[in-house]
């Protein structure tokens, strides 16, 4: 999202001016270096005795970063509000580009001094960090620096809408001159882990290659390398067209959410004991035609399929990304014969009558409901009770009045950014035995979970059987 | 030479050559069918093995014969079987294709002398397998050929001879129930049950000529119109041998039509002699016609029994059966269809009076036809998914009603009094699921769509965008039964040719005068969110219209079809206020309607658009300024030192108030939000009322209505500012310029330029119909602070328009066949159809900077 990034090196050891010799840069001269995705400047706003300081200015230019990739999908790589890069991976190209040498630990005229520990500030303006700013301290203080940030308001015009992702970043200590540009270059991507760019995967090498003979060591090497491995693809094609505003998430950031809930549901193994009530019910109705409907990443499958009762396995997903990650996750393609005639997946939607669905001994409908509008249930309903009409429904959904004891959940919130509602075990049993009535299907309840005596369970759970033809 | 033989068969059959091998049977197709009316047992042995004897693969070869014959079936084409059919249970596997897809069975037997048949064999090098398998053939076919009938091939021809073989000649017959050259109008005239006083009554407000002489009624019907009646002529009214008297002599003039409803046939089978319950008013009947002649019931024996099920009509674009027919019987031929047209289909349990539950059909409907019916008494006659009940329980204390065709308007007579005291009152609540067209079937909108506009020919939707609609359409967009129209895309000018721009009207102007538009409007652009205003007069009028049931009288949705305003209290009232708007400026008398659709903006931008801002264009706005205010200090600094920085300097400097432009750009559009003062509607199309889409008024037309929706509520809405302009006078063309740069330049965003008409064909087919022009400053929001510098321009320029003015193109064309669809009460899967391809269009990638 940015196109500018500004770092200066200062140094207050004496003489200060010796700053240009470390950096193989004069003082009194502009330095331009030409870079693949446009252009980093160095010059010295000042160069005396008792302060130096150098500026290394990154200038840079989408389009031709995207034409530097071969990338030429079209318009859309391009658009200046939605670039698929974070600056700050490039800032690290730029300073080995820059201050390659000096990087190495050499110096022509200075080597004695590149190899002194000396009084040292680095500045970063505007630095990208996404999540929890304490990183920042986490990641330099060990190294032996005393950390600064400032936030930058997202408009000032509008103080409520609080800060932007960007900080000013002041790191000062007794360094190398080398070591300083080597904890900049593998930690400032770090700070930043949404998207980044980078040239290849042998680039995420390099990178941290750079961090030999201090990165072992550092408390938190573990984060600083997850971090660099989260890279992901950055096409969402078609979607991302939709609606700017609104537009459906892109699967990872579905991901995400879903992690944020079994967060929240984590302590209590909940998922886990959802799926073990879900499929001992399945195996006493005796279904061996099964659909999953909103199958997501194939949790629920994963399991049916090592089950010889289910013979056929229809699941059944909106999203065709999420469908595509559980036909991954489910090895579909490597699947044996045998296995791979007892699944398919369909993209399909829960509010549409669909004639594929018909005939199907059972359904498992697996906190789904609640991730559509209250107002097309009556569709939902009617697709898949007056409809598709299999002989046993199972229907879970989250129990709104247990939220209270979710410690981490913020009262009134629900349990996924995305649920449109959530419910009281009385609504639930409400809706479940109205529709049960219109459509012929006996109704009963089942908690899953722990059971409070007064909020019930976590998760509520209707077992729907047909009685009408 | 023997005379010809002829042969009469449906058009649409399923005919089987039956007879051993080497009785002629493959040249007798040849000779009288179209090469692909043919399937044959040996060709199809040929497919799977390459040798068209070889036994071995008969059982793959039959199952190929199977598949062909059934999809054939299901087109409705004729099919010839060429295989021998000597064997019960080859024939019975045709048969049940036959009854599977409603179409008659044909038998042709070639039954030669068992000689002859073994002389051919021998003299094809291709059938050296000696008389055995003819013998057994032949004493199959024999044992077979009383057999036929029972086996439900009730039209067999049998040839004994050579010669006849070759004196047939085959033609064939139109099917009984298809009167598609009948193109009306008609009057289609509901369940009379014996009402011949409110039939005569009806009659003569359809202007039809009622007289009665010596007991025989006279009829004369308007020029060129036709009476349909749905059947249901007798029993339990006062008259019933009366309105059959009405209904033969029409029929037998050539001035209706009359298919057969379960009460007609019933009757029909007590003047047969048969023993029928004498219950549900046929008893009343009886007693009517027991002064009646013995000549009079023969006569309507007769009659009654010719009737048939159904009629396609007016080239299929209209079917009348009496409870109704679904799209895969229309048209074709079985004792199903029969069944179904007199009494529809039954789900096997009875509701709380006893009566059977009916399965509706109409609820799946989505046939091209639209579909009249009776048999079922409704209070109101009420379109469904393009179907339409006109029984309105006549008998029953209510009313009879017509239906004129193919002006679709209702005529009415109430009932005069009750005949008969119906079991379940006529307006009991129906059932829940009576709610029809919101089920909607997937087949309808996943997967390549073709759909069909009147503006634009066939409109393609590719299966990864119907992929990607159905999500955002399943869990983002409100209930479709409101979706009945989703505005399109709007394409900008071609790139300007003057230095320092990237888009001014000039390209607009020269695009509509380049495509023979002699004049524009230009109404000015607001910056807000679309959003289209769905408003009914009341919440009744909105279920009637839209078959809703949420007691909501309208719905405000984005261009993407979500609800725009999370709030259901905020939205109603905005509802309420623009109903009261409506009221003032008279526009709910002067449109004659209970509903209208508004294409509006809505403002301000931040409204919807909150976290766009505050995740994409604030950010850079932040960063920019961040990082340039600090370089530009720093490069100051290094300046005043003597160092060569000038030219960086300079630029820095430019790149900061660049930044700053674009935060002051994007702020012009961001305002409170708090509460409904904040808001403001700008309506500027009003797409469709009552039974219209106005698409047929120019856009003076549509801004003369939004700005007395503005005067009349002054608060909540907006008015457009426009002007008309005349692209011959060159002053107009440089005023309106002159209008677009004083607009932009206090911050707006453009105007848009388009047609006075609404729909504009030009050379090349249609026309955009809106280009927008925007402003200079607004740009820096789109295409990011620095775009105008001279390097960046340049690149710009290269912009590719084809994609998304295709896009523009197929989107209005896909949005107004919705439209046209909804007002003409098509089966409501046609209408969400074209929203749906709209939605799907969209997820196509476009730059979405254009």
């Amino acid at each position: 999202m940015q196109d500018n990034m500004l770092l200066t090196i200062s140094t207050t050891h004496e003489p200060a001016s010796d700053l240009g010799f470390l950096l193989m840069k004069n003082p009194d001269n502009l330095h331009e270096v030409d870079l693949a995705f446009g252009k980093a400047t160095v010059f010295y706003p000042e160069a005396s005795a008792e302060k130096c300081t150098a500026a290394l200015m990154l200038d840079i230019d989408p389009v031709q970063l995207v034409r530097g990739k071969g990338r030429q999908r079209g318009a859309e790589d391009q658009y200046v509000n939605d670039r698929p890069y974070a600056a700050s991976s490039l800032l690290s190209v730029a300073l080995a580009r820059t201050f390659g040498t000096t990087l190495s630990g050499r110096s022509k005229h200075r080597q004695e001094l590149a190899e002194t520990p000396i009084e040292l500030e680095a500045k970063i303006s505007p630095l990208p960090v996404r999540g929890d700013r304490q990183i920042v301290a986490q990641l330099f203080e060990p190294l032996g620096y005393q950390v600064e940030t400032g936030s930058v308001p997202l408009d000032p015009q509008h103080p409520d809408w609080g800060d932007s992702p960007y900080i000013s970043l002041v790191v000062r200590g007794k360094q190398k001159i080398a070591d300083l540009l080597s904890h900049l270059y593998v930690l400032v991507p770090v700070l930043d882990a949404n998207k980044h760019y980078y040239i290849g995967d042998a680039e995420v090498e390099k990178l941290l290659r750079k961090g030999q003979g201090w990165l072992e060591e550092h408390p938190h090497k573990d984060l600083i390398a997850k971090r660099y491995l989260r890279f992901r693809s950055l096409s969402r094609a078609a979607l991302r067209q939709l609606e700017d505003s609104v537009e459906p998430e892109p699967a990872e950031e579905i991901a995400k959410k879903d992690e944020a809930e079994e967060v929240i549901e984590r302590p209590i193994h909940l998922n886990e004991q959802r799926m073990l009530s879900v499929l001992a019910e399945l195996e006493r109705s005796g279904a061996s035609s099964m659909l999953d409907l909103g199958c997501g990443e194939g949790k629920l499958l994963r399991r049916l399929i090592q089950q010889g009762q289910f013979q056929k396995i229809l699941g059944v997903e909106v999203s065709p990304q999420i469908l595509s990650i559980a036909a991954e996750r489910l090895k579909l393609e490597r699947m044996g014969d045998r296995q791979r005639e007892r699944i398919e997946l369909v993209q399909g939607s829960l509010v549409y009558r669909d004639d594929r669905l018909k005939g199907f001994d059972a359904a498992t409908v697996i906190e789904v409901i609640e991730h559509m509008d209250a107002e097309r249930l009556t569709a939902f309903s009617d697709a898949l009770f007056g409809y598709a009409r299999p002989n046993t429904v199972i229907m879970t959904t989250p129990n709104r009045e247990y939220n209270t004891l979710f410690e981490g959940l913020t009262e009134g919130v629900l349990r996924h950014p995305d649920h449109r509602f959530e419910w009281t075990r009385q609504e639930y049993e409400s809706y479940a035995v109205t529709c049960g009535d219109k459509y012929g299907y006996s109704v009963s309840f089942a908690p899953i979970g722990e059971v409070h005596p007064d909020h019930g369970a976590p998760t509520q759970m209707a077992i729907f059987k047909k009685t009408a033809g | 030479m023997t005379e010809t033989k002829d042969i009469s068969i449906p058009e649409f059959s399923l005919v089987l050559l039956i007879g051993a091998s080497g009785t002629g049977k493959s040249s007798f197709a040849a000779k009288h069918f179209k090469p692909t009316e043919v399937v044959s047992s040996d060709t199809a042995r040929g497919w799977v093995s390459d040798d068209e004897t070889d036994q071995s693969v008969t059982g793959d070869a039959f199952e190929l014969v199977h598949a062909v014959i059934e999809k054939r079936l299901k087109n409705r084409k004729l099919t010839v079987v060429d295989a021998t059919n000597v064997q019960p249970n080859a024939r019975k596997s045709l048969v049940a294709l036959a009854r599977k897809w409603h179409c008659l069975p044909v038998g042709i037997v070639f039954q030669l002398p068992e000689k002859l048949a073994i002389e051919r064999n021998k003299q094809r090098p291709d059938r050296q397998f000696g008389p055995g398998p003819v013998k057994r053939q032949m004493l199959d076919l024999k044992r077979s050929l009383r057999g036929l009938k029972r086996e439900g091939i009730r039209a067999r021809h049998i040839l004994k001879s050579v010669d006849e073989i070759d004196a047939v000649t085959i033609s064939r017959a139109k099917l009984w129930n298809d009167k598609r050259e009948e193109t009306g109008p008609f009057d289609i005239i509901g369940d009379v049950h014996g009402c011949a006083d409110e039939l005569e009554t009806l009659l003569v407000r359809l202007g039809y000529g009622v007289s009665w002489t010596d007991g025989e009624p006279e009829i004369t019907a308007p020029e060129g119109r036709k009476a349909v009646f749905v059947g249901d002529l007798v029993d339990r009214g006062p008259r019933s041998p009366d309105v059959l008297r009405i209904a033969k002599h029409m029929v037998d003039k050539g001035t209706a039509l009359a298919v057969v409803g379960n009460h007609d046939d019933k009757l029909k089978r007590y003047l047969d002699g048969r023993n029928v319950k004498q219950t549900h008013g046929l008893a009343e009947t009886i007693e009517q016609l027991g002064t009646e002649s013995q000549d009079f019931r023969q006569d309507m024996r007769e009659w009654l029994d010719g009737l048939i099920s159904h009629y396609v009509l007016d080239e299929g674009q209209l079917v009348v059966a009496h409870a109704g027919l679904k799209e895969e019987m229309q048209g074709r031929a079985s004792g199903a269809i029969r069944s179904f047209c007199m009494y529809g289909e039954t789900t096997g349990e009875t509701d709380e009076y006893g009566l059977p539950v009916r399965y509706n059909w109409a609820a799946e409907y989505s046939g091209k036809a639209k579909v009249v019916y009776g048999h079922t008494p409704v209070p109101e006659a009420q379109w469904t998914n393009g179907t339409i009940c006109i029984d309105t329980g006549c008998v029953f204390g209510g009313k009879l009603t017509a239906l004129q065709y193919p002006e679709m308007e209702l005529v009415e007579v109430p009932a005069e009094k009750t005949y008969y005291e119906p079991v379940k009152p006529l307006d009991a609540a129906p059932n829940a699921e009576d709610n029809d067209a919101g089920k909607l079937n997937i087949k309808h909108v996943l997967g390549k769509q073709a759909i069909e506009t009147r503006d634009m020919g066939m409109v393609i939707v590719r299966e990864d965008e119907s992929a990607a609609a159905l999500e955002v359409m399943s869990r983002f967009a409100a209930d479709p039964r409101w979706l009945v129209h989703l505005p399109p895309t709007m394409s900008p000018p071609a790139t300007s040719g003057k230095d320092g721009w990237l888009e001014r009207p000039e390209e607009a102007f020269a695009y509509y005068r380049e495509q023979g538009v002699g004049s524009v409007v230009v109404e000015k652009k607001h910056m807000g969110s679309r959003a289209l205003i769905t408003l009914a007069r009341d919440a009744e009028a909105a279920s009637k219209r839209f078959d809703v049931d949420d007691g909501s009288r309208g719905i405000i949705v984005s261009r993407t079809g979500r609800r725009f305003f999370p709030d259901a209290e905020l939205e109603k009232t905005v509802l309420d206020r623009l109903d009261m708007a409506m009221q003032k400026a008279g526009l709910w008398e002067e449109l004659e309607s209970d509903w209208v659709l508004w294409d509006a903006e809505i403002m301000p931008w931040n409204l919807k658009a909150s976290s766009l801002i505050s995740q994409q264009y604030a950010p850079v706005g932040a960063a920019a300024v961040a990082g340039l205010s600090e370089t530009t200090a720093l490069l100051e600094i290094a300046k005043q030192r003597g160092v060569e920085v000038d030219e960086l300097y300079a630029r820095s400097s430019q790149r900061l108030a660049n930044a700053q432009g674009y935060r002051t750009a994007y702020n012009h559009y961001v305002g409170e939000t708090a509460s409904i003062d904040d808001i403001e509607i700008a309506p500027f199309h009003l797409l469709a009322s009552g039974d219209a889409v106005h698409s047929d008024k120019d856009h003076m037309w549509h801004m003369d209505r939004a700005h007395r929706l503005a005067v009349a509520e002054s608060g909540l809405i907006a008015a457009t500012p426009f002007h008309k302009v005349d692209l011959a006078d060159d002053k107009q063309v440089s005023d309106a310029i002159q209008w677009w740069e004083d607009i932009t330049a206090e911050g707006g965003e453009g105007m848009v330029v388009k047609p006075l008409q609404f729909v504009v064909r030009g050379k090349k087919g249609l026309v955009q119909p809106a280009i927008k022009c925007r402003g200079k400053e607004y740009l820096r929001i789109i295409y990011g602070p620095d775009y105008d510098m001279p390097k960046n321009l340049e690149r710009l320029r290269k912009r590719g328009l084809g994609q998304k003015r295709r896009m523009a193109l197929r989107e209005f064309a896909l949005g107004l066949e919705g439209l046209h669809r909804f007002v003409e009460n098509a089966p409501f899967s046609h209408v969400h159809q074209c929203a749906f391809g709209v939605l799907a269009m969209e997820s196509e990638p476009v730059d979405p900077r254009l």
